[in-house]
C-alpha cells in the first residue's frame, strides 16, 4: 500500500516552479503549475544524475538544468533528445495547506 | 615522446575517467539565489527572432552580391561576409538552438538547429548527442567528444583549423559514411541505439543537397552552386576558430570546475553577433540553461567568483601561445587560472593530479 506524504506547503514553490523533495533516500520534484495545481515526479533527469528542481518550468514543461532535456511533468512524457526516457509521476493531493505525494 | 593521455572514447583514459569518478561527476556551480537564476533562464523569443531576421537578410544579401558580381573582384567582400556568416555564425546557431534557449518556442530552435548543422556540415543527431556529452564531461579525457587540441598540441593542425580544410576532410566522409549506415564505435558510445537510425536518415538528407548542388554546378558548368553550398564551410570558418579555440584551449583537463577548464573572453560587438555571446563561456558552461541574450547579465552576477576574464582575444591568444609551446615538451603543463579573493577556492585534489614542476 502506497503512503502519502506530506512533502511541503501550498505556498513553498511559486506559482510555474517546481522544488526539491527528499524522502526516503530518494529524490522528488514538487511542482506548481501556471493553473496553480500540483504534481511530482521523480527528482532526478532520466538521462543523468541531475536534479531538476534546478531546472526551468514553462507552461507543462520541466527542463533539465543540466542538458536542457524537456519533460512534460503532468504525464513524465520525454519530449525529445538528450531525454528518451520517461520520468515517474507520483499522485498529488492539497489537504491543509500541504502538498501530498503518494510515493510506492 | 609517449603520450600520456587516449582521447578516444573507448580507450584507456575512458576506463580511468570513469574508474576514478571523473565520468559524469558533480561540477562545482557559483551560487545563484534560485530566484534571479529563474529570472535569467526565462525564454523569449524576441531577441532571437531580431537576431535570425538580420542573419537571414545578411547572407541572403551577400549571397546575392555573390551572384551579381561573380567573375569580377568585387565579389571578394561579399565571399568574405557571407562566408562568415555560413561558415562560423551558423556555429553558434546551431549550438544555441541545440541548447533550446534561443527561442522560447521549441519548433524555432528545431528549425534553425536543422539548417545550422546543414551549413556546418554537422549531423544533427550525432551532434546533439556530442555536445550533451561535452557538457557532462567537459575537458575530460576519453569523454569529451569535442576537444578541439588535444595534448601535446598538434600547431599545424591547429593552424589549419582556421582554413576549415581538415574540418571538411573529417566531416565529408563522416556523412557519407553515416549516410551508408555505418557508425564507428566512438559514436555509439554517447549516441543512444534508438537514436541511430535517426543519425543515417539526417546524413543522407545532407549528402542529398550536397549531390544536387553538384549536379547543378556540372549543369551550369560553374563553381558558383558549391562556393554558395558547402565550399563556406572552407572559406568562412575562421571566425568560428578564432572564437572558438579559446573556450578550453591551454587550461586544466580533467577537473570538474569550469572556472579551471573554460575560458571568457571580452570579445568586440560584431564578433559578439556572429559568436552569439558564447565568450561568456564559464558561464555558459556553469549554467546551460540561461539563453545567450542574458549571458552578460549573468557575467555581472557571477564574476566575483570567476577567473578574471581575458580583456580581447589577441590577448587570450597571447596567454595560450607560450602554454601551448610548453605543452610539446610536457603535455601535462597547463595555465593555472587564478581566482579573485571574493571566489570559493579551488578544489586542491584537482591540481594533485598534474605534474607539479610542470605546471608551475
Amino acid at each position: 500500500m502506497a503512503d502519502w506524504v506530506e512533502a511541503c506547503g501550498v505556498d513553498d514553490v511559486e506559482e510555474e516552479d517546481v522544488i526539491r523533495f527528499d524522502h526516503g533516500g530518494r529524490t522528488f520534484a514538487i511542482y506548481r503549475s501556471p493553473d496553480d495545481e500540483y504534481f511530482a515526479t521523480d527528482g532526478y533527469c532520466t538521462h543523468e544524475k541531475a536534479h531538476l528542481a534546478d531546472g526551468l518550468v514553462m507552461d507543462d514543461i520541466i527542463e533539465c538544468p543540466k542538458h536542457n532535456g524537456r519533460f512534460n511533468y503532468k504525464t513524465g512524457a520525454a519530449k525529445g533528445a538528450p531525454v528518451c526516457v520517461n520520468l515517474a509521476t507520483y499522485p498529488v493531493k492539497v489537504e491543509a495547506g500541504k502538498v501530498m505525494i503518494q510515493i510506492g | 615522446m609517449e603520450k600520456k593521455r587516449d582521447y578516444s572514447l573507448v580507450g584507456e583514459s575512458t576506463r580511468l575517467a570513469i574508474e576514478t569518478g571523473l565520468a559524469s561527476a558533480e561540477w562545482y556551480h557559483t551560487d545563484v539565489a534560485r530566484k534571479a537564476m529563474k529570472e535569467l533562464m526565462q525564454r523569449s523569443d524576441g531577441p532571437a527572432i531580431r537576431d535570425t531576421i538580420i542573419w537571414i537578410v545578411a547572407i541572403w544579401g551577400s549571397a546575392a552580391g555573390i551572384i551579381w558580381f561573380w567573375g569580377t573582384w568585387w565579389v571578394v567582400p561579399f565571399l568574405l561576409v557571407y562566408g562568415v556568416l555560413y561558415g562560423s555564425s551558423s556555429d553558434s546557431r546551431w549550438h544555441e538552438c541545440g541548447h533550446g534557449t534561443a527561442f522560447r518556442t521549441r519548433w524555432m530552435n528545431d528549425v534553425v538547429y536543422q539548417i545550422a548543422s546543414f551549413m556546418l556540415m554537422r549531423n544533427p543527431v550525432t551532434w546533439r548527442w556530442s555536445h550533451a556529452r561535452h557538457h557532462t564531461d567537459t575537458i575530460i579525457v576519453g569523454r569529451d567528444a569535442e576537444i578541439a587540441v588535444m595534448r601535446p598540441p598538434d600547431l599545424l593542425r591547429a593552424a589549419l583549423a582556421f582554413t576549415g580544410i581538415l574540418d571538411f576532410r573529417y566531416s565529408l566522409p563522416t556523412l557519407v559514411r553515416n549516410a551508408f549506415g555505418s557508425i564507428s564505435p566512438d559514436e555509439r558510445s554517447f549516441i543512444p541505439e534508438m537514436e541511430l537510425r535517426k543519425v543515417v536518415t539526417a546524413a543522407r538528407w545532407h549528402l542529398g543537397i550536397y549531390v544536387a548542388a553538384i549536379a547543378l554546378a556540372l549543369y551550369l558548368w560553374s563553381f558558383l552552386p558549391l562556393v554558395l553550398i558547402g565550399l563556406p564551410r572552407l572559406y568562412g570558418s575562421w571566425h568560428m576558430v578564432l572564437t572558438g579555440l579559446l573556450q578550453h584551449i591551454g587550461l586544466a583537463d580533467n577537473v570538474t570546475d569550469h572556472r579551471l577548464n573554460t575560458r571568457t573572453v571580452y570579445m568586440n560587438p560584431i564578433s559578439r553577433f556572429i559568436y552569439w555571446n558564447m565568450n561568456y563561456h564559464v558561464e555558459h558552461h556553469m549554467f546551460p540553461m540561461v539563453p545567450y541574450h542574458a549571458l552578460p547579465r549573468l557575467h555581472d552576477l557571477i564574476k566575483h567568483d570567476l577567473p578574471e576574464p581575458n580583456p580581447s582575444m589577441w590577448h587570450a591568444y597571447r596567454e595560450v601561445w607560450p602554454v601551448l609551446i610548453k605543452q610539446l615538451q610536457y603535455e601535462d603543463y597547463f595555465l593555472k587560472r587564478e581566482l579573485p579573493p571574493t571566489a570559493k577556492p579551488y578544489r586542491d585534489e584537482f591540481h594533485a593530479l598534474t605534474v607539479p614542476a610542470a605546471a608551475e
